[in-house]
């Protein structure tokens, strides 16, 4: 008796605990997105009324984030990048999941650590190493040859390969778990019964990674678009969404239209991350 | 000619990988401990030597940052992890199957909502006109606005609340594989809920917390935003330095050297966590 009730403060004691983490959690969250439809010039109290302005609002002093052109093409630019990075990093990490499931060569381990290695790097130090060797080849390629070559000068192209760099493995891992749980005997049954290699890759492998490909893609989309460490290094004039809004907030300070975009970023990657979740789930379950 | 087959297909499918770590980090890399061993002895004059590296441990600033960074980046992770190891288990363990995956789901979604928001949002929550002291004025527990952004205590905040999900997504799928009849087991056998955690549920757990450790600890030492904005000026975080000598100064060289400085402190680290706690690379980060 003496214990269930011990038991009992025991728990409720553990779910205020969780209760408090999760507003801990959603505190900075909620008042990064909030302040965006404060109608106010400053994102702090008092609250003065609800507002969608600092979205739609067409002319200073409301500057709504879909009328800011600065804003908008540092959101056309994470777009393409992102989509970039996603694609690529997708098909490495395919390609590095049949590798390491279904191939045997020597030093497997090694090659998988060193498969690990990027994701524990710190990102400034794949952006400034990146930065550093394209330099070297593009001042190399001007002294030698007198000829430019403006891909490995900072720009989106630059950006692509340092995100792509430690993004592969996140798809890799993703992607390899999904295969580890395939039945080869399915290919094997496809096979007796008269398709072709390419066919059984086409028809019965892939449909079964696909899930994990798109998750993959969706989380490398994500990791691309938040990314600041790796793309401040690398970034030409084309900046970011988040290089753009760092910008503005070293240089205006915080304004609501900052929210505006936060809000947008929060809902838009909680969808994603949502989506990536969801289709990796197994029906059965 | 089966053989021939199996041998283009392994070489095709290396290429891509090959390509991949020797472009763009292992020649990068290499590229990078160069940089760092040239002096500059004149205008476009460079000379091989540790000059960067002797300047460095000449510079009480420099190293006391790098220390500072590393030290702080433990207190850190140990922070996440004494925090992030109840939530885990209780989404793992004893949550009610429903709500299991909708507590998960709360820590999945907003995993990669950028570090630049999450500092804006704590801007706005701690600075001296933010929400939280200028609800303290109202209901008169203070009197006057209180500043709580630019100081330590806001930065390890920041810092935890940054790379606390990388911790707990780890600790919940290890802890999710874990059979009930293993604890049940250490209860009847006349285990108290300490001897419990400490002999069975931590060492079967333990390759996820390395995991969840080592990651957290990269994360939190290469991290940029959080210190700058949360810290202020004087948040002396070694990143800093490095975009410092990278950008303000335009001195490669030395920001090179001090980039790998960075990376050979933080593997060290690693590789001493590894150690005292017996696993490797292999079976930690990489069945996350």
């Amino acid at each position: 008796m003496a214990s269930s009730t011990k038991n009992q403060a025991f728990l409720l004691g553990y779910r205020a605990y969780m209760a408090a983490f999760f507003i801990f959690l959603a505190a900075p969250l909620v008042a990064a997105g909030s302040f965006a439809f404060n109608d106010s010039l400053f994102p702090a109290l008092p609250w003065q009324g609800v507002t969608l302005d600092w979205f739609f609002n067409d002319s200073e002093p409301k500057l709504g984030m879909f009328h800011d052109r600065r804003l908008l093409r540092g959101l056309y630019y994470s777009g393409i990048i992102g989509g970039m990075v996603a694609l690529l990093s997708v098909f490495v990490g395919t390609t590095n999941a049949f590798l390491f499931v279904r191939g045997n060569f020597p030093a497997k381990n090694f090659f998988y650590i060193l498969m690990i290695l990027p994701l524990v790097i710190p990102g400034v130090i794949l952006g400034i190493s990146i930065l550093v060797m394209a330099s070297n080849i593009a001042n190399g390629v001007e002294d030698r040859f007198n000829l430019e070559l403006e891909f490995l000068r900072p720009g989106i192209l630059l950006v692509v390969f340092g995100q792509f760099s430690f993004v592969t493995t996140i798809t890799s891992l993703v992607i390899t778990a999904r295969l580890k749980k395939f039945d080869t005997s399915l290919e094997e049954a496809a096979l007796n019964l008269g398709a072709s290699r390419a066919q059984v890759l086409r028809t019965v492998t892939l449909p079964f990674l696909r899930p994990a490909m798109i998750a993959a893609g969706i989380v490398a989309f994500l990791v691309s678009f938040e990314n600041f460490n790796t793309t401040l290094f690398l970034v030409g004039s084309e900046s970011p969404l988040t290089i753009t809004m760092y910008d503005r907030m070293a240089k205006v300070g915080s304004t609501p239209v900052l929210n505006a975009v936060s809000f947008f970023l929060i809902v838009g990657s909680g969808l994603l991350a949502l989506i990536s979740v969801v289709i990796q789930r197994d029906p059965k379950s | 000619m089966q053989s021939d087959i199996k041998r283009l297909s392994l070489i095709l499918l290396f290429a891509p990988f090959a390509l991949w770590i020797a472009l763009l980090i292992i020649l990068p890399h290499m590229g990078m401990v160069v940089l760092s061993l040239r002096e500059k002895v004149a205008p476009r004059v460079y000379e091989f030597g540790f000059g960067n590296y002797i300047d460095f441990i000449n510079e009480p600033i420099y190293w006391n940052t790098l220390l500072r960074t590393g030290s702080m980046s433990i207190l850190v992770t140990f922070l996440a992890l004494l925090i992030g190891f109840p939530i885990a288990y209780y989404i793992a363990k004893i949550a009610g199957k429903r709500s299991r995956g909708a507590l998960f789901l709360l820590c999945l979604i907003p995993l990669w909502v950028s570090d630049l928001i999450r500092a804006f949002g704590w801007i706005l929550l701690l600075r001296e006109t933010g929400v939280i002291s200028s609800f303290l004025t109202d209901i008169g527990l203070i009197d006057q606005p209180i500043e709580f952004l630019y100081n330590d205590i806001t930065v390890v905040i920041g810092l935890v609340y940054t790379v606390i999900l990388f911790m707990i997504v780890p600790l919940v799928s290890t802890l999710d594989g874990m059979d009930n009849a293993m604890i049940e087991a250490g209860y009847n056998l006349g285990g108290n809920g300490f001897t419990v955690l400490r002999r069975i549920i931590v060492p079967y757990a333990m390759p996820g917390i390395v995991s969840g450790c080592i990651v957290v600890f990269m994360m939190t030492a290469g991290s940029y935003l959080t210190p700058i904005l949360l810290g202020g000026k004087n948040s002396s975080w070694f990143t800093e330095q490095i975009y410092d000598q990278f950008i303000t100064r335009f001195n490669w060289e030395s920001g090179a050297a001090f980039g790998f400085l960075l990376l050979a402190f933080t593997s060290i680290v690693v590789w001493i966590g590894l150690r005292l706690t017996g696993q490797t690379l292999a079976n930690t980060v990489a069945k996350s």
